[in-house]
């Protein structure tokens, strides 16, 4: 809201430049976003709290200033009778429902003439961003940006035959078209100001288009009321209309100066349009609200802020914003008004205190508190491990926890897949960000391919977030979990090593995670996942629990993500992960009598698995077989069809002496034996 | 005799320090003193001496046999050395090459800042808690003094999943649902990170971005407490000499409410483009506990008093590491995640 500070100082003198105002002002709270500076103003831009909508009043803000500077503010000077009972003979007026309409005043001013109103109030107008219309309309938005009460100017000879205002909820379905010429169908908790028949206003919100003032306006119905401040903002929400009127009512307006503005607007007619004001003034108040008294304890501003101030100290504030105050020892009953509807309790007084004291000027020392054993719990270091341990190799990336539903088309989710039943957005922002994601492969895949088309090479990404399950009846269940994607490969360099990030570049990564994470046993099998090659994808599991998948990317999900290249991801859930962790591995000691090697080579059936040639390895069952490694494989050649080679080299090895070659050939003999009876094995 | 001795010595030493190769030397060194060499040859006539003559002969042999064995050691080590030399010469590696390229990776820079922000606290003994990233409308809002219809809600626009949940739109929840499960028990010493949700999409707006929570309750906590802890996690994060300053601010859960600003990162408080020329950069928003919401979390606030504070993180991280646009946080660039 734009200020200015030539008007601002009608209310209250002030010795200081617009900066120092501005920055005064900032430092007490009502922050200054900047000041324009004009040939012969300054215009302060506000931004105000939601809490302070009483400073969106000049005299208000002059409050303000006038505890700051402690100048002594001037409340315009009005000479308006409250005398006489004519208007009665004008108007009738009732409120049904006092419980959204606490306060309605009236006036009618007569033989007004229609013409714009002078420059200044134009200019006055326009630097706090309101159009000027005709001296009327101008008159009742001058007057609601002085004192903050929205007014508003009817047509008197439109308001229909009976001359009668009643204030009551609308009927559903009712209609009203507004100022603005839109329609509204409204329902029956809003507000509305009718002629006894069909609305004329949305209480507080806008004016009826059937009755606002124009050029043939000769007498008018001025209203000066007080709404509720939630049902003024439901209504204002739901026909998707903020005026200046209903951002004022929805903040709280002062509900004791309806007549005060009213006065004021019926004064400016009277001098800027030729009106002439009825006598007598209808005031519509049948509860009138009177200003709350909290206690102030100087000992609780002190305790809560740290300071020492006397009980004179803080009454001296409380007097700079001009609060009442009775002093019974060292506590403060302080008269909060009403036009500052955001003091309730004691601590909103102690906010006053210290904001006029200074934030600044108040001590900082760390707090004296019983020591706490803080830190962090041992599934927080695991992730921190864990990420640590990716980060490695990976680029860490972060993707929005909405996605696109058409993402599990995508990566050719089944129609019926417990994937597809998602948490939605009931608002979202668009489309893309609508549902909330159940996996985080599509972010990963969406991050190869935005990588990819900007011609960035060699990719390996990995992500730490949730994942959000539908629950009936409850929060959903958000799951933790850890997703790589690899592509490319990295073969630019002069020595023509080529690192394919491939299946088993990924696996690798992986294994080295697991060992580090001190997971054991970590078992692949081939499977088949949807969005993954069914002939390159493993389900890891570990002591039969699934921990997740690895796998190549399926061609046509990687088509679907215009990516060129294979690429190969994996997805894990970090909870299960943490929960097979083998707790405080002991040291293995290590033998100091040396190893031997076997290595054979044996001719497979190509669909015997390693994992299954290993297993079957295993069997001699003896403690000297320390480590089967696979040193060898190939296909083709001359081979027969549907054969591979595997060579396996078989370290021996014993903790308490050193071996002889007669102990390790017989087992040897025993691995062939066992191959070829098992695995139909034939040694090369 | 002697001299036949002395011209032996005087032609091996010639021939051995002309020698170029050790096969060479060592063919010379046989052909000398090897069982059928010259002197073992000389060595063996000595028989027709006189003892005298013998003995003084055979010193004098094996003197020279000496001499020559130590130049024949020396010039082998000369020429291992040479050999050395020539290998390692034309080992010669051109160092300016790049080495073999190891595939990196690295951590978020939001992580990393998360990280130091996380153990500035840890340090001062605080714990980590956390919560749902979908919560309930009342954690979020009402238990934070932020009522149906309450013109705060403005401040903080909602995706909503039903009328009673949504996506959080700040770590606040956190700190009732912290109190819930702590209380009597004190003090409440906790940072919460996580992501929030707001909607706003903009340069300036991310709708998903992350948050640090703090809050500390216990008897006596004060805002002069609040400013002391504030200040020394500025002097951490950004430097010693960091020049803070608090405004009066609101936020409905907070009473009084404050902000923190800092003297500019970029022109350290002479004015610039970045703090808009006010040389002060806003980093953060902070209070007292409002006595509703300790009251939520079951605390009596004539008992205990309470601060709490939350910062954006992409605020910092664009601040520390001269980030100028919100959205390359979430782009996953390679080209950006590999700077830090």
């Amino acid at each position: 809201m734009g200020v200015s500070i030539n008007w601002l100082r009608k209310y209250v003198d002030f010795d200081l430049t617009s900066a120092d105002l501005a920055h005064k002002l900032t430092m007490a709270g009502i922050a200054v976003e900047g000041v324009e500076e004009k040939d012969d103003d300054s215009i302060m831009e506000l931004d105000l709290t939601p809490n302070r909508g009483d400073c969106l009043g000049m005299i208000n803000l002059a409050r303000e200033v006038a505890a700051i500077t402690g100048n002594k503010l001037q409340i315009p000077h009005n000479d308006l009778s409250n005398e006489g009972t004519e208007v009665n003979d004008y108007i009738k007026i009732n409120i049904q429902d006092t419980d959204l309409c606490p306060r309605y005043s009236a006036r009618v001013i007569k033989n007004v003439v229609i013409k714009p109103s002078p420059d200044w109030m134009q200019q006055a107008l326009i630097n706090s961003g309101i159009r000027p219309i005709n001296n009327v309309v101008d008159i009742t938005n001058y007057v609601m940006l002085e004192t903050n009460q929205p007014l508003h100017a009817f047509d008197y000879d439109l308001i229909g035959e009976d001359k009668q205002i009643l204030v009551r909820r609308a009927a559903s379905g009712e209609k009203i078209v507004t100022i603005d010429e839109a329609l509204h169908e409204l329902e029956a908790d809003m507000l509305v100001i009718t002629n006894g028949y069909k609305p004329v206003a949305l209480a507080g919100v806008m004016g009826g288009h059937d009755s606002e003032i124009n050029e043939k306006t000769t007498t008018v119905l001025l209203e000066s009321a007080n709404f509720n401040p939630v049902n003024i903002r439901r209504t204002s929400r739901k026909v998707n209309l903020r005026s200046d009127s209903s951002m004022r009512f929805e903040k709280g307006v002062d509900p004791n100066g309806t007549v005060m503005a009213l006065n004021r607007a019926a004064q400016l007619m009277v001098d800027l349009a030729d009106g002439e004001v009825v006598p007598g003034i209808i005031d519509v108040y049948p509860a009138p609200i009177k200003p709350a008294t909290i206690k102030l304890r100087t000992q609780k501003v002190n305790r809560l802020l740290d300071t020492s101030l006397s009980t004179e100290d803080i009454q001296g504030y409380m007097q700079k914003l001009s609060f009442p105050v009775t002093r019974k020892g060292d506590v403060l009953l302080v008269e909060t008004p009403t036009y500052r509807p955001d003091l309730q309790l004691e601590v909103d007084l102690i906010e006053e205190v210290a904001r006029l004291y200074g934030y600044n000027n108040i001590p900082d020392y760390l707090p004296l508190t019983s020591a706490t054993g803080g830190g962090l719990t041992a599934y927080q270091i695991f992730r921190d491990k864990l990420r640590s341990n990716l980060a490695q190799n990976m680029y860490e990336v972060i993707n929005y926890s909405f996605i696109n539903p058409d993402a599990f088309d995508r990566i050719m989710l089944p129609d019926d897949h417990i994937l597809r039943q998602v948490v939605k957005v009931a608002n979202p922002l668009s489309e893309e960000q609508s549902v909330m994601r159940t996996t985080l492969l599509p972010g990963l895949l969406s991050t190869i391919s935005r990588n990819a088309a900007r011609r960035n090479y060699n990719l390996s990404f990995f992500e730490l977030g949730a994942i959000f399950i539908p629950s009936q009846g409850n929060l959903p269940q958000e799951k933790l979990k850890v997703g790589g994607i690899v592509a490319g490969s990295n073969d630019i360099n002069w020595q023509k090593v080529r690192t394919e990030m491939d299946y088993f570049y990924l696996k690798g990564i992986l294994t080295g995670l697991f060992t580090g994470l001190g997971i054991k046993d970590v078992v692949y099998q081939a499977g088949s996942i949807p969005g993954y090659h069914p002939g390159r994808t493993a389900i890891i599991s570990c002591r039969g629990q699934e921990l997740g998948v690895l796998g190549e990317i399926h061609p046509l999900v990687g088509e679907n993500y215009d990516i060129k290249v294979r690429a190969c991801a994996f997805e894990l859930d970090v909870e299960t992960m943490f929960n097979l962790v083998t707790p405080n591995a002991l040291m293995e000691s290590i033998t100091r009598y040396p190893s031997m090697e076997r290595d054979i080579a044996v001719v497979l059936p190509e669909e015997v698995e390693a994992s299954q040639a290993i297993a079957v390895i295993k069997q001699i069952n003896s403690p000297l077989l320390r480590g089967v490694e696979i040193f060898d494989l190939f296909t083709g050649g001359n081979l027969q069809a549907g054969f591979k080679s595997m060579a396996f080299r078989l370290t021996f090895q014993s903790g308490d002496r050193t071996l002889k070659e007669e102990e390790i050939n017989p087992l040897t003999e025993r691995v062939i034996q066992l191959l070829e009876s098992d695995l139909q094995a034939r040694l090369r | 005799m002697l001299e036949k001795l002395n011209e032996i010595e005087k032609k091996a030493l010639e021939a051995m320090a002309q020698a170029k190769e050790l096969q060479e030397l060592n063919e010379l060194k046989v052909k000398i003193l090897g069982r059928k060499g010259e002197i073992t040859l000389m060595l063996r006539g000595l028989k027709d001496l006189s003892p005298q003559e013998r003995s003084e002969f055979g010193q004098a042999a094996n003197q020279v046999k000496d001499r020559i064995e130590k130049l024949v050691a020396q010039r082998i080590n000369e020429i291992k050395a040479r050999d050395l030399n020539q290998r390692l010469e034309h080992e010669r590696l051109d160092v300016t090459l790049p080495g073999l390229p190891i595939n990196r990776g690295g951590k978020h820079p939001l992580t990393l800042i998360n990280e130091e922000i996380r153990d500035i606290f840890l340090s001062m003994g605080f714990a980590v808690a956390e919560g749902p990233e979908i919560e309930k409308d009342y954690y979020n809002f009402e238990a934070l003094n932020v009522p149906k219809d309450h013109p705060a809600r403005d401040m903080q626009d909602s995706f909503y999943i039903t009328d009673e949940v949504l996506l959080r739109t700040h770590t606040s929840p956190v700190q009732v649902r912290t109190m819930e499960a702590m209380c009597p028990h004190l003090p409440v010493k906790i940072i919460v990170p996580g992501k929030v949700y707001r909607k706003d999409d903009d340069a300036t707006h991310s709708p998903m971005f992350q948050q640090v929570e703090g809050l500390l309750i216990d008897k006596n906590i004060t805002f002069a407490n609040l400013k002391g802890v504030l200040m020394l996690f500025a002097q951490k994060i950004f430097n010693e000499d960091v020049k803070v300053r608090y405004r009066p601010s609101f936020f409905p859960f907070t009473e009084p409410s404050v902000e923190m600003d800092i003297s500019c990162v970029s022109c350290k408080g002479k004015g610039c483009r970045v703090c808009s020329h006010t040389g002060w950069l806003e980093i953060l928003g902070a209070g007292m506990v409002h006595p509703r919401v300790l009251q939520y979390g079951g605390y009596d606030p004539e008992e205990v008093t309470g601060f709490a504070f939350g910062m954006g993180i992409e605020r910092i991280a664009m601040l520390k590491y001269g980030i100028n646009d919100l959205r390359l946080f979430f782009d996953n660039d390679k080209r950006f995640l590999q700077q830090f």
